[in-house]
């Protein structure tokens, strides 16, 4: 392993990492942001079910987001973490609150329960909000001095920010609502389907709004797409237009599978659009960790430090996923409407 | 105005009240997720309804602590870089990859197989559900590795160089198996199997005393007192030998926690107790006795102790908290060691359950092993201070550029937060142990089965014939 190639095999890796992040622990974060709208407690019970054995797992690739970036990467994560040391409080907190609920909700009785209902839901929308806040601060770029954090504290607390944020809580959503037409049965299943098709017509509204936003905050990612406002250019841009293209080709698949009632086909399309928009996104910000100030390659580590660790990822991750699979097929099919535990 | 010491106090306050209460968690499901092992082996060994019963009541116990668990873990993952920066990009090169194996080795390992653990019973059959149970165990134990691995290198740190600052790992098996390590790993997965083996005995006992003819409370008891008569007496040569490596790593540590300000060349008293003054450099109404001190801590009565003088003021600990910690974990160490044999002796003759006296002080002693734990980790990481790699890292370098404001205000939240939240899971736990472990002993049926597919209610209230509590229904 030469260590030029090395960072980047990093980089890519995290990426991975976090693209499944998103994707799994998005549909949980989902369900919670749906939770309180289902429409009986039976509903809920059938939702909450859905995830319970599942969770755990899918916010352990945040864990391994967090500690990837801080073994490969130390000076990226010791010059982001403080710069986004609000949001990640706020989402901290908030996962406390939603990842107890799986436990608690079904010790609890009467309005103990109700509260453990609300601290799911209002967990997981804060959670998604501050992951939001994060990715927004990241896209405005991060000021640093020396390599270190010299911003502002509140530097995260922008407009656009916020508008990422609310972005995120209606992609999640989607994913969630995906989900659950895998999972479910019945008058549920109608409702998501519905939830679906609203949470898709919005999110690639969002989608556009941020897109064409970027621009206008005259950052690098705009450059790398060849828009700075009001001049395009079109030989950065062409090359990049099969992506809007093919988002548009997943919406509307999305869109066509929910109303035929395919079962999987929704989730691997709203997953396409998710996976579309962080390309979207790598391409703007690459080949910044922290954008536009510190490359992933000034950020590395010592080579013989992210060699030490790829040996473990290139042994481990496959077992990850072969197991990861695995729990999820075991858990695979419907969940049956009438659970019967009222016996 | 807040300063910049105000912010390196605030983060060391916040850090030491997150890890103190992460620690608590595992240092139970550590222990915890052996004995469901060790119970469901028996089970399927045996076909003993009582270790089915066992298992299905302790699994419940086990699922909410684990769950508390992992989202105080989860804070932790982030505040190296929120809180301790300059500490992350100097030390990341080192602590990166066996925090990264870490998660690669246990922390998904634990977090998939839990999901079969308490919601596959019909999913998967007898024997790879317990295959699951021994995977998580051995999971925590590889978390436990990894991680003792990472604060043994912050204490004795070796195989690395420095190169502009940074520290470089130089040797990884130096760097994994530091000094310090092989010892802080015995002593603090003893010291989770012995806290787990106190408040199983304190369930039984409580227990007992309600009905002194339950079968469950009876073999939890006894394995509980049995366990500890075996476990308790290695942890204390464990904790002496690892006195005996800070002695020769850590001597300005071992000064702290003997409360020695003078050096003694040979024959040291063995401070008792004692009101360390770390103005006047002296100790006030100290009870000692005389020379067995180099003789317990160096190994004979010519071994010399060097005192806290030794040192400049700004390389000592500080040394009331480290000293009064020490014998607390010690004292409570002594208080195990008893209940451990006077148990075992009370088994011999067969009549546990009728010293009700003593059931209630195994009841009383629940706690006892989570204060040790945390009063032995205040030993080991206040006794390191004033640095955060030893020797060679100053806290004071280690800390984020943020503002004061930011980590006292994140820092009251947190405090508000974990109340609430972790208040309620002992709340809910308690409410599981006060409806002890009841119902039949079977694993549920098919159709049960199906109803029950994953549903935590598997570990709750809402499945009281066939996961235990009757009561509430
Ligand atoms: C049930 C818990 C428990 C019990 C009964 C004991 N310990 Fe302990 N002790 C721990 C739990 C613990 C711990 C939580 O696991 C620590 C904290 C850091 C570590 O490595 O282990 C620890 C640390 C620790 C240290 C500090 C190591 C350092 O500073 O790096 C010493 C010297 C001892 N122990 C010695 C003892 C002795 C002589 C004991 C005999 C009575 C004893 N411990 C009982
Ligand atoms: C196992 C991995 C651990 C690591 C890597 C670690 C690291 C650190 C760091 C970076 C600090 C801040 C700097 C300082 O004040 O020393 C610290 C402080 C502290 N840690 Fe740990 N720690 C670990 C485990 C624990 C555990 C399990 C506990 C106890 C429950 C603990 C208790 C404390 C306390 C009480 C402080 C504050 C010390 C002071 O304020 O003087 N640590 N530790
Ligand atoms: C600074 C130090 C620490 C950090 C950053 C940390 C981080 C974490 C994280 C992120 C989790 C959740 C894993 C998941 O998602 O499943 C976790 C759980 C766990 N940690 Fe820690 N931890 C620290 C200290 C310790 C110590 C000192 C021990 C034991 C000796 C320990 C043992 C465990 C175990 C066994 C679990 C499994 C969950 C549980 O038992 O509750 N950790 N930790």
């Amino acid at each position: 392993m030469d260590a030029i190639s090395l960072p980047f095999v990093w980089a890519g890796l995290l990426a991975v990492a976090v693209f499944l992040y998103v994707i799994l622990d998005g549909a949980d974060l989902g369900l919670g942001i749906l939770f309180p709208f289902a429409n009986t407690d039976e509903d809920r019970d059938v939702m909450m079910n859905s995830i319970a054995p599942v969770w755990d797992g899918n916010e352990t690739w945040l864990v391994l987001g967090g500690g990837g970036l801080f073994a490969a990467f130390p000076k990226a994560y010791a010059a982001l973490m403080p710069a986004v040391y609000m949001p990640i409080g706020f989402m901290l907190t908030a996962l406390i609150f939603r990842g107890v609920a799986f436990e608690f909700r079904f010790k609890a009785s009467g309005s103990g329960k109700r509260i453990w209902d609300q601290a799911f839901h209002w967990g997981s929308i804060v959670a998604t909000f501050a992951q939001g806040l994060i990715l927004g601060t990241i896209v405005q770029g991060i000021e640093l001095e020396n390599g270190r954090f010299a911003g502002d504290m509140f530097g995260w607390l922008t407009p656009f920010s916020f508008v990422v944020g609310c972005a995120l809580i209606w992609g999640y959503t989607l994913l969630g609502s995906t989900w659950l037409i895998i999972k479910t049965e019945g008058t549920l299943l109608d409702w998501s389907r519905r939830v679906g098709i609203v949470s898709a017509l919005v999110v690639i509204a969002m989608m556009a709004i941020v897109s064409f936003w970027v621009p206008a905050l005259d950052v690098a990612a705009a450059q790398r797409w060849g828009i700075s406002y009001p001049d395009i250019d079109w030989g950065r841009l062409a090359p990049l237009l099969p992506i809007p293209l093919l988002v548009a080709v997943a919406f509307w698949q999305l869109i066509r599978s929910i109303r035929s009632g395919a079962t999987y086909a929704p989730h691997m399309w709203a997953s396409s659009l998710f996976l579309l928009g962080f390309v979207g996104l790598l391409i703007g910000i690459f080949p910044y960790l922290v954008p536009y100030s510190l490359t992933f390659y000034e950020a590395a580590a010592a080579p013989k430090s992210q060699g030490l660790l790829l040996i473990g990822a290139v042994i481990m991750l496959p077992i990850i996923l072969g197991y990861t699979a695995y729990v999820f097929w075991i858990f695979r099919g419907k969940m049956s409407a009438d659970a019967g535990y009222h016996h | 105005m807040i300063d910049g010491n105000d912010m390196v106090f605030l983060a060391r306050l916040q850090f030491a009240f997150t890890i103190a209460f992460h620690i608590i968690f595992p240092s139970f499901t550590i222990g915890l997720a052996s004995y469901l092992a060790m119970l469901e082996g028996l089970w399927l060994k045996t076909r003993r309804d009582v270790y089915l019963k066992l298992y299905r009541f302790w699994v419940k116990i086990f699922a909410v602590s684990f769950g508390m668990g992992v989202v105080s873990g989860l804070v932790m993952s982030y505040q190296f870089g929120t809180n301790w920066s300059l500490f992350s990009e100097l030390t990341g090169n080192v602590l990166g990859p066996l925090l990264g194996y870490e998660v690669l080795t246990a922390f998904f390992l634990e977090a998939s197989f839990l999901g079969i653990m308490l919601f596959g019973w019909n999913k998967v059959g007898p024997r790879l559900h317990f295959t699951a149970t021994c995977i998580v165990a051995v999971g925590t134990l590889f978390s436990a590795f990894w991680i003792l691995a990472a604060n043994s290198w912050m204490q004795t740190p070796a195989g690395y160089e420095i190169i502009d600052g940074v520290f470089h790992a130089t040797d990884w098996i130096e760097v994994i198996f530091n000094p310090s390590f092989p010892y802080r790993f015995v002593h603090m997965v003893l010291a989770a199997y012995c806290t787990t083996g106190l408040v199983v005995a304190a369930v039984g006992g409580y227990l007992l005393l309600r009905d002194p003819e339950r079968e469950t409370a009876r073999v939890m008891t006894h394995m509980a007192l049995g366990f500890l008569a075996i476990m308790v007496p290695l942890q204390m040569i464990a904790g002496h030998e690892h006195g005996a490596n800070v002695y020769e790593h850590q001597p300005i540590k071992l000064a702290a926690m003997e409360g020695h300000w003078e050096t003694y060349d040979d024959n040291a008293p063995l401070l008792l107790v004692g009101f360390p003054d770390e103005e006047n450099e002296r100790n006030d109404f100290e009870i000692a006795v005389p020379k067995v001190g180099s003789l317990i801590v160096g190994g004979s009565f010519d071994s010399k102790i060097r005192g806290l003088k030794e040192w400049p003021v700004d390389e000592r600990p500080p040394v009331a908290t480290v000293f009064w910690s020490f014998r607390v974990m010690v004292g409570l160490g002594m208080l195990m060691l008893f209940i451990g044999l006077f148990g075992a002796l009370l088994m011999w003759r067969g009549h546990v359950q009728k010293q009700r006296w003593f059931l209630r002080l195994c009841m009383l002693s629940g706690p006892a092993g989570f204060v040790a734990v945390i009063s032995g980790w205040i030993v080991a990481e206040v006794g390191r201070q004033p640095y955060t790699v030893y020797g060679l890292l100053r806290t004071a370098d280690s800390v984020s550029p943020v503002t004061a404001g930011a980590v006292g205000t994140s820092l009251i939240v947190f405090v508000f937060v974990y109340t609430i939240v972790f208040g309620a899971g002992l709340y809910y736990i308690l409410q599981l142990i006060r409806r002890g472990p009841e119902g039949p002993a079977r694993p549920p049926s098919a159709a049960e089965g199906e109803a029950l597919r994953g549903t935590p209610l598997a570990l709750g209230r809402d499945g009281p014939e066939l996961f235990g509590g009757t009561a509430g229904k």
